[in-house]
């Protein structure tokens, strides 16, 4: 660790940390992140660049990292473009480099850079246009495969994530010196506060100055204090490693929590009456040539890791800023050994602290610049300029300073995406070149505190903090506690900037955007191409549009734009910012909703029964249905064709639990279901059932079934069991709003029955072992129901049938619905009982013309299209839809019907969703005359069936029409009856 | 997400409410009688305001009840819930400045 300084630092001597990177091993200690303990290995190069596969080394130490992508190969799963930055060191931690190939020193697409004057912004639209269907096949994936950064990864991810749920008074976010300061000043009042901070230790950026005073002593004491502080009340919690990444709607704030070494991670969804925003400040990189390379830092991260880490990450140290703020960090690196010069772009640097430099040994240039950079793979020198006096020009190009390490400062911007995202403004402040908060937003309210409000030095920091905090809990109602700003004094150094937001170059290329590879001649492009806003120009030369959303760029970028436009910045404007602040995983967007908990699963309570049979299920919205019942190996049609076969000519039991039931209840009850349906049903006697037919106000069926009179103030509805929920809340919806004087209410009793259809000839004797109810076809009608027990279970008992055989739904309470099943099932056997699943029903009620809602109707269907007008009363002055049959293009237009297709080959299936067209032979594009909505072998006939709609089908009984099919053939189908067995219904009455 | 308050229940996350559309819109005392046009109107046509919008929630998962409530459609914030049949204060056309 060649870097290391012998002491300081925040690490933890005592517990070295062996590493890999890209197969080798190395040493670092706790406390480090992989950032730091590669540094202190002097390992410089770490990644190449997205375009131009340039070689770049760590350039940051935090979130803002656009260069140190690499793929962390933890236990649980490969994470790739996890920053090195925020990778905290573990004893085995493994890590690979990424984008390049065969590797990280001698990579093949570094051929990109020297072609780098031909891909400029805007290359990828100009060029490849040209053949047509190339850029698909041919350029795309070649394109792909050369840029990119990380790999997705192909390993399973056995992490595990989870997510929970806040409230609290006070969410502030951030723990530099006004984080702390806000959440001691809230805490103390008594709100229920809490403090996320992204990093592993809480101090921020006060971190990197551990001497300066507070309160009379130094911050690095302050700090650990007021945490501790924070530690012991109630009403505080305070996390670290808890990153906010977006700000939603009504102060909502995600949050991600790393738990531990591996990839163990926690969605937080904070919901906060407040939130003090004390994110910091990130710092902007100077845009000067070859500023890309392994060596070029950002000053105060040279800071950081020399006060954090204790590490200095070269020997022979140039700062090279346009602010006092870098002066620091030359001040650090020279009281940790370093040879430290400095290149000053303004004309006069008189500042106490440039007085302390030179006292310290430190040569300062002023009015000069960093024009050239040697060195591809690390820093070796630098070439300085003086420079003219409007600063963009070279005046004269001076000596060549030999340099392992460039800290650079183009200023500070606050961090304030997430105030952006929640809706709030920014104005831009002159004095420091910052954008910074202004208006907050009233539904989003929040303030910005610290160097994020544009209050950067100490003592105006933890002013702020507590002003904002005062105004917050003054909103809140809360008195603030009488907190006494703690003594802290110290120069605004960010006030001593002159900007040079292009620095002249002698030989290089300019990245304002590191991670996606642009340059400030890109910028220039767009603007000279016509590109006017932002966002377009954005878009243009994807600034700001990598992984790191341009936390480093998008000032510099803005500036840019602003000079050649010749506009101010604040006119230019800012592009949108959005959630998520930095890149999270979705495994922890997704957490514990994976897998087996993806979605709900609803299994009926017979469930059981039909997996020990192997059926295998069908997904019915949320439910499992047994979808047919294999004997002996049989496939799914030799099933399918003998469950028919059984029903038809003998008895079979289907589990229909899943059908919805309403239980309605009230005086009114009939009336309210004459206006819902499309039928009368004022006149409907207890124990008798009838077929409903539900319309929307557009007059479309929307859904069906079957209801039941129990007594006259008391109905039991049933309900496709896909459209059960959405019934239920459309007969809420009038129940409750437009009808609130009808005395009705509805249940939702779906999970409390079990259903099971006994149907098929045999229905009958195999029920009478097992029950008092009689019977008896008289006694016991079709579309009647029954009460009584069965197999000794309380149950009701519907005549009424889906499969146009003699049929029985037996409803009993949930709990008894496998026993009753079960005992069914036995008192069947010697009649051959045969379960049969959803496949089967649905053959069977397409042999009997049955629809089902949403398969055979999308929506747009009235029941005259469905030929079923017989349903529909011509006495009722309205129920919910009817209005709209008036309507022209439902009364007069051209309808679809449903009607019934035949294939002139029996064997023939139609696919599902075929189209009809009158001709045999089209071209497409054609307008159709129909298509198929149900399609099914009928073993019973022996023959194909299929349903359709078919433009005015009723009247074109006995036409051919064609299905065409998608390899161009085409299949002749007969348009006819819909109605394909038992047309007069006798078995079902039987 | 949104923050909706329930006049029942109180404040409870979006997630936990279906939405309704525009309130208010009654349905016409009698269908038959209306011109195609004014039913037309009824059921295909709203407001789609961009400002404050009187809209319908429904706390599905929880007690299930419709309610109305005023929501600015730019910035979302919600200037209150009401019950079904209740009035709530009008908006001033002052007050429904457009973003």
């Amino acid at each position: 660790m060649i870097n290391r300084l012998s002491q300081g630092g925040r690490i933890d001597r005592s517990k070295p940390l062996a590493f890999e990177f890209d197969g080798k091993t190395y040493q670092g200690f706790q406390g480090d992140t992989l950032a730091s303990a590669l540094l202190a290995n002097d390992i410089r190069l770490v990644a190449r660049s997205f375009k131009y596969h340039r070689p770049r080394g760590i350039m940051s130490a935090g979130l803002e990292e656009p260069n140190a992508l690499v793929c962390h190969l933890a236990t649980s799963g490969d994470e790739p473009n996890r920053l090195a930055t925020e990778l905290m060191l573990y004893d085995g931690l493994k890590a690979t480099s990424q984008n390049n190939w065969p590797n990280l020193k001698n990579d093949i697409n570094a051929v990109n850079s020297l072609f780098a004057r031909f891909i400029p912004a805007g290359f990828y639209y100009k060029t490849f246009m040209k053949p047509h269907g190339w850029w698909h096949k041919v350029y795309e994936p070649v394109i792909r495969a050369a840029s990119g950064i990380g790999k997705s990864p192909e390993r399973d991810d056995t992490s595990r994530y989870e997510a929970r749920n806040a409230f609290c008074d006070v969410l502030v976010v951030g723990s530099g010196v006004s984080g702390l300061m806000a959440a001691l000043t809230a805490g103390r009042s008594g709100a229920k506060v809490m403090l996320v901070e992204a990093a592993h230790e809480f101090g921020g950026h006060l971190l990197d100055h551990p001497g300066t005073p507070i309160d009379g002593a130094p911050a690095s004491t302050w700090i650990e204090n007021t945490a501790k502080e924070l530690k012991t009340l109630d009403n505080v919690t305070v996390m670290d490693r808890t990153l906010a990444f977006g700000y939603y709607d009504h102060n909502l704030i995600a949050a991600s929590q790393r738990i531990d070494g591996n990839v163990t991670e926690r969605l937080w969804r904070i919901r906060a009456k407040q939130v003090i925003l004390a994110t910091g400040a990130i710092e902007r990189p100077l845009v000067f040539a070859d500023n890309d390379r392994p060596g070029v830092m950002l000053a105060g991260a040279v800071a950081t890791y020399i006060n954090r880490h204790a590490v200095l990450p070269g020997k022979q140290v140039v700062v090279f800023t346009n602010n006092d703020t870098a002066y620091h960090t030359a001040l650090a690196a020279k009281g940790a050994g370093g040879d430290v010069t400095i290149i000053d772009t303004r004309k006069v640097s008189g500042s106490a602290l440039s007085t302390k430099a030179r006292e310290a040994g430190i040569a300062i240039h002023t009015n000069a610049a960093v024009v050239a950079v040697k060195g591809k793979q690390r820093v070796t020198a630098v070439q300085v300029g003086t420079l003219s006096d409007n600063k963009q020009a070279i005046a004269s190009v001076g000596e060549v300073l030999p340099c392992d390490l460039l800290a650079m400062s183009g200023g500070w911007s606050p961090t304030v995406q997430l105030h952006m995202q929640g809706r709030g403004k920014l104005v831009w402040n002159d004095e420091l070149a910052i954008m910074q908060p202004s208006e907050v937003s009233i539904t989003e309210p929040h303030v910005c505190a610290g160097s994020a409000n544009g209050a950067f030095d100490l003592a105006s920091g933890l002013q702020d903090a507590i002003q904002q905090t005062e105004k917050v809990l003054q909103r809140l109602g809360m008195d603030a506690s009488a907190t006494v700003v703690p003594e802290a004094s110290g120069a605004n150094d960010l006030a001593t900037i002159e900007p040079v937001w292009r620095v002249p170059v002698l030989k290089g290329k300019r990245f304002h955007e590191f991670q996606n590879d642009s340059t400030a001649e890109d910028l220039s492009l767009a603007v000279r191409e016509g590109l006017i806003s932002v966002e377009h120009v954005k878009r243009y030369t994807t600034t700001g549009m990598a992984t790191d959303q341009g936390k480093t760029a998008n000032l510099n970028g803005l500036a840019i734009i602003a000079e050649e436009l010749d506009r101010a910045i604040p006119e230019v404007g800012t592009t949108t910012f959005r959630p998520p602040f930095h890149p999270v995983t979705f495994g922890m967007l997704a957490n514990t909703r994976q897998r087996d908990f993806f979605a709900p699963i609803r299994k009926t309570p017979i469930h059981e029964w039909h997996e020990k049979w192997g059926a295998p299920m069908e997904p019915v919205g949320d439910w499992l249905r047994p979808w047919w019942f294999p004997k002996d190996g049989e496939d799914m049609h030799a099933s399918v064709t003998r469950e028919c076969l059984a029903v038809r000519g003998g008895v079979g039991m289907a589990d229909a639990s899943t059908l919805g039931k309403i239980d309605i209840q009230g005086k009114d009850a009939a009336e309210f279901l004459n206006r819902v349906y499309t039928n009368a049903w004022s006149k409907l006697k207890p124990g008798h059932c009838r077929y409903g037919l539900m319309l929307n106000e557009q007059g479309f069926v929307f859904d069906d079934g079957v209801t039941t009179c129990l007594s006259d103030d008391h109905f039991h509805m049933t309900t496709t069991s896909g459209g059960a929920a959405r019934v239920m809340t459309w007969l809420e919806d009038w129940a409750q709003t437009e009808w609130s004087d009808l005395d009705v209410s509805l249940t939702s009793v779906t999970e409390q029955w079990a259903v099971m259809q006994l149907s098929g000839p045999r229905a009958r004797d195999v029920l009478a072992r097992l029950t008092d109810i009689d019977l008896d076809k008289e006694a016991f009608p079709f579309m009647t129901m029954r009460e009584g027990k069965i197999a000794g279970v309380d149950a009701r008992v519907f005549r009424i049938s889906f499969t146009g055989e003699l049929s029985y739904e037996i409803n009993v309470p949930s709990r008894f619905g496998l026993y009753v099943w079960e005992q069914i099932f036995a008192a069947g056997e010697a009649d051959n009982i045969t379960p049969y699943g959803n496949e089967a029903m649905h053959v069977l009620r397409a042999e009997k013309g049955f629809i089902i809602v949403g398969q055979d109707t999308d929506g747009t269907v009235t029941p005259m299209d469905l030929g079923m007008d017989w349903i529909v009363s011509k006495v009722k002055p309205d129920f919910l839809g009817k209005r709209s049959f008036d309507r022209p293009a439902i009364k007069d237009g051209k309808r679809k019907h449903l009607v019934g297709l035949m294939t002139e080959d029996p064997k023939v299936v139609l696919p599902d969703g075929v189209h009809l067209t009158e001709q045999k032979d089209v071209k497409i594009p054609v307008t159709t005359d129909g298509y198929v909505t149900s399609t099914y072998f009928s073993p019973v006939l022996g023959h194909s069936i299929a349903m359709g709609m078919v433009d005015d089908g009723r009247d074109r009984m006995g036409q051919t029409l064609f299905a065409q099919m998608l390899d161009g053939s085409s299949i002749p189908v007969k348009i006819g009856q819909s109605v394909f067995y038992d047309k007069e219904g006798e078995r079902t009455r039987g | 997400m949104l923050l909706l308050d329930c006049p029942w229940c109180g404040k409870r996350d979006q997630t936990e409410f279906s939405y309704g559309g525009e309130a208010h819109i009654d349905r016409p005392i009698k269908p038959v009688e209306k011109s195609d046009s004014d039913w037309g109107q009824y059921v295909f046509f709203r407001a789609n305001p961009k400002g404050y919008h009187r809209e319908r929630w429904m706390h599905a998962q929880g007690c299930r009840r419709w309610f109305n409530l005023m929501r600015h459609t730019v910035t979302n914030e919600i200037k209150g819930s009401y019950k079904p049949g209740e009035t709530f204060p009008p908006v001033s056309p002052k007050e429904n400045q457009n973003d």
